[in-house]
């Protein structure tokens, strides 16, 4: 058949394209995170969020979102404690709170912008459960029934980790791990649980979901996983 | 609708004659392929955008389905092309591939050009097709990589959800085109419904075609 085989071309081209998106995707939504993302995010429409440029992806490891009312929420904290005790959603909130604006870096490249994040101080609780001498770390579970994570006890006394019940001036809606979440600021988003259930003092750091997939335990943003990312 | 370039009753064969445009294997195909492209492109967006994943729950539902049928499009797809059935396939697949002078004069002019006498398909359907079929190899080559992510190192992973994302878009945009324009020209969808075009349609809008089919030379001045 005559005539210029321009199918082909854009078919192999489209593939290329895929291709090359593959292996320097990461680098380029990395610019576009920082470069585009700031003008998504003063869109009055809304509707530029729904482009893939600085927004939340939503990940679960479990067959249903995990969803649970205020009313039905239980916070516990456990383990090797001198005074293990249990928070509704309202005695968390009445708490004194922590709020500050930061980054959320997920450790495959998306990174949110400038989220304002409001919750408890985890060292608050810490402190009001009294941790035993022989406590070194902390196990995070998660009412999703799958999903754990862990800290050092010295990691999680840091000023800029949170048991987080509000995100960007609201509560925290299912999507986003609500009513009650994890937010370590310093570390990748897989360190951030969601659904927070349990928080379990323990002798040594067990490695939670995803360290089981290869990710760092210790998932310092820019530090860790092979990621060159700015610290949040 | 009358033909501008053609004197009303030049061929022999009456204008509201019908001749075949696509055979079963092709309509067959096409109608499997949409209602998949339907399913893949209503769960993906569910499992995107966080308030209707909220609405619509069960998320594992809305992704086993996501992902099997799209590894079924690319099923469909081969068994269609297959020696056995898909010889007018295959046929309008070197078709698409191929853009002659006027196609490429077509292109150009956006359509305007009336001395411009297409084949079977027009430049536009030709670059929509050459476009969805890479891009659905793309998407479930990249969607792959994220339903068996264990292999693959966290690089490769974020630059298939960045790829899969990004195309996503643009498959959108090529399907709803592509429906826009089959409502626009009830002809060419009852084509792809029944199977055959009016001669008059296809004098019209595929001449080259016809006189391909027909053995008719309709074009005098040629």
């Amino acid at each position: 058949m005559e005539g210029t085989p321009i199918g082909r071309r854009v078919f192999i081209g489209i593939l290329g394209v895929g291709a090359v998106g593959v292996l320097w995707g990461a680098k380029a939504q990395d610019w576009l995170e920082k470069s585009v993302a700031p003008l998504v995010s003063k869109d009055g429409t809304g509707l530029s969020s729904l482009l893939p440029i600085g927004r939340f992806r939503i990940y679960t490891v479990t067959g249903s979102l995990p969803s649970k009312s205020k009313a039905s929420y239980r916070l516990k904290v456990e383990g090797l404690v001198d005074a293990p005790f249990t928070l509704t959603y309202e005695e968390l909130r009445a708490l004194p709170a922590t709020k500050f604006t930061k980054d959320f870096q997920c450790v495959t490249g998306w990174r949110v912008h400038d989220v304002a994040w409001q919750g408890v101080l985890l060292s608050d609780l810490l402190d009001k459960a009294g941790v035993q001498p022989n406590a070194k770390a902390i196990r995070f579970k998660s009412f999703d029934g799958t999903y754990t994570e862990s800290l050092t006890l010295e990691q999680a006394r840091r000023k800029d980790v949170i048991v987080a019940y509000e995100m960007e001036g609201d509560d925290i809606s299912d999507e986003h791990g609500g009513p009650v979440r994890l937010y370590v600021a310093p570390m990748y988003g897989y360190k951030s649980i969601k659904w927070l259930d349990a928080i379990e003092l323990t002798k040594k750091v067990e490695p939670g979901y995803w360290e089981h997939y290869g990710y760092d335990v210790d998932g310092w943003v820019g530090r860790s996983n092979g990621r060159d990312d700015e610290s949040t | 609708m009358a033909a501008t370039t053609n004197p009303p009753d030049a061929g022999v064969r009456p204008d509201d004659a019908r001749i075949e445009r696509f055979d079963r294997v092709e309509r067959i195909t096409h109608w499997v392929n949409a209602v998949l492209f339907g399913i893949v492109m209503l769960t993906g967006s569910v499992l995107y955008i966080g308030q209707l994943s909220v609405i619509v729950g069960n998320r594992e539902i809305v992704r086993t389905l996501h992902v099997y049928c799209g590894l079924a499009i690319l099923v469909a797809f081969l068994i269609a092309y297959s020696p056995r059935w898909g010889r007018s396939l295959r046929k309008d697949f070197s078709r698409i591939n191929r853009w002659s002078q006027d196609d490429k004069r077509w292109f150009r002019t956006m359509g305007k050009d009336k001395l411009v006498r297409l084949g079977k398909f027009n430049s536009s359907q030709k670059l929509n097709a050459a476009f969805v079929v890479a891009a659905a190899l793309v998407m479930v080559g990249t969607g792959s990589i994220m339903k068996w992510f264990e292999p693959f190192p966290i690089d490769v992973r974020t630059g298939a959800t960045f790829v899969h994302d990004w195309f996503a878009f643009f498959v959108w945009a090529a399907v709803i085109g592509h429906i826009w324009f089959a409502f626009a020209d009830p002809e060419a969808l009852r084509a792809m419904w029944r199977g055959s075009v009016t001669v008059r349609w296809a004098k019209q809008h595929a001449p080259r075609w016809y006189e391909e089919t027909t053995g008719e030379n309709d074009n005098p001045t040629e």
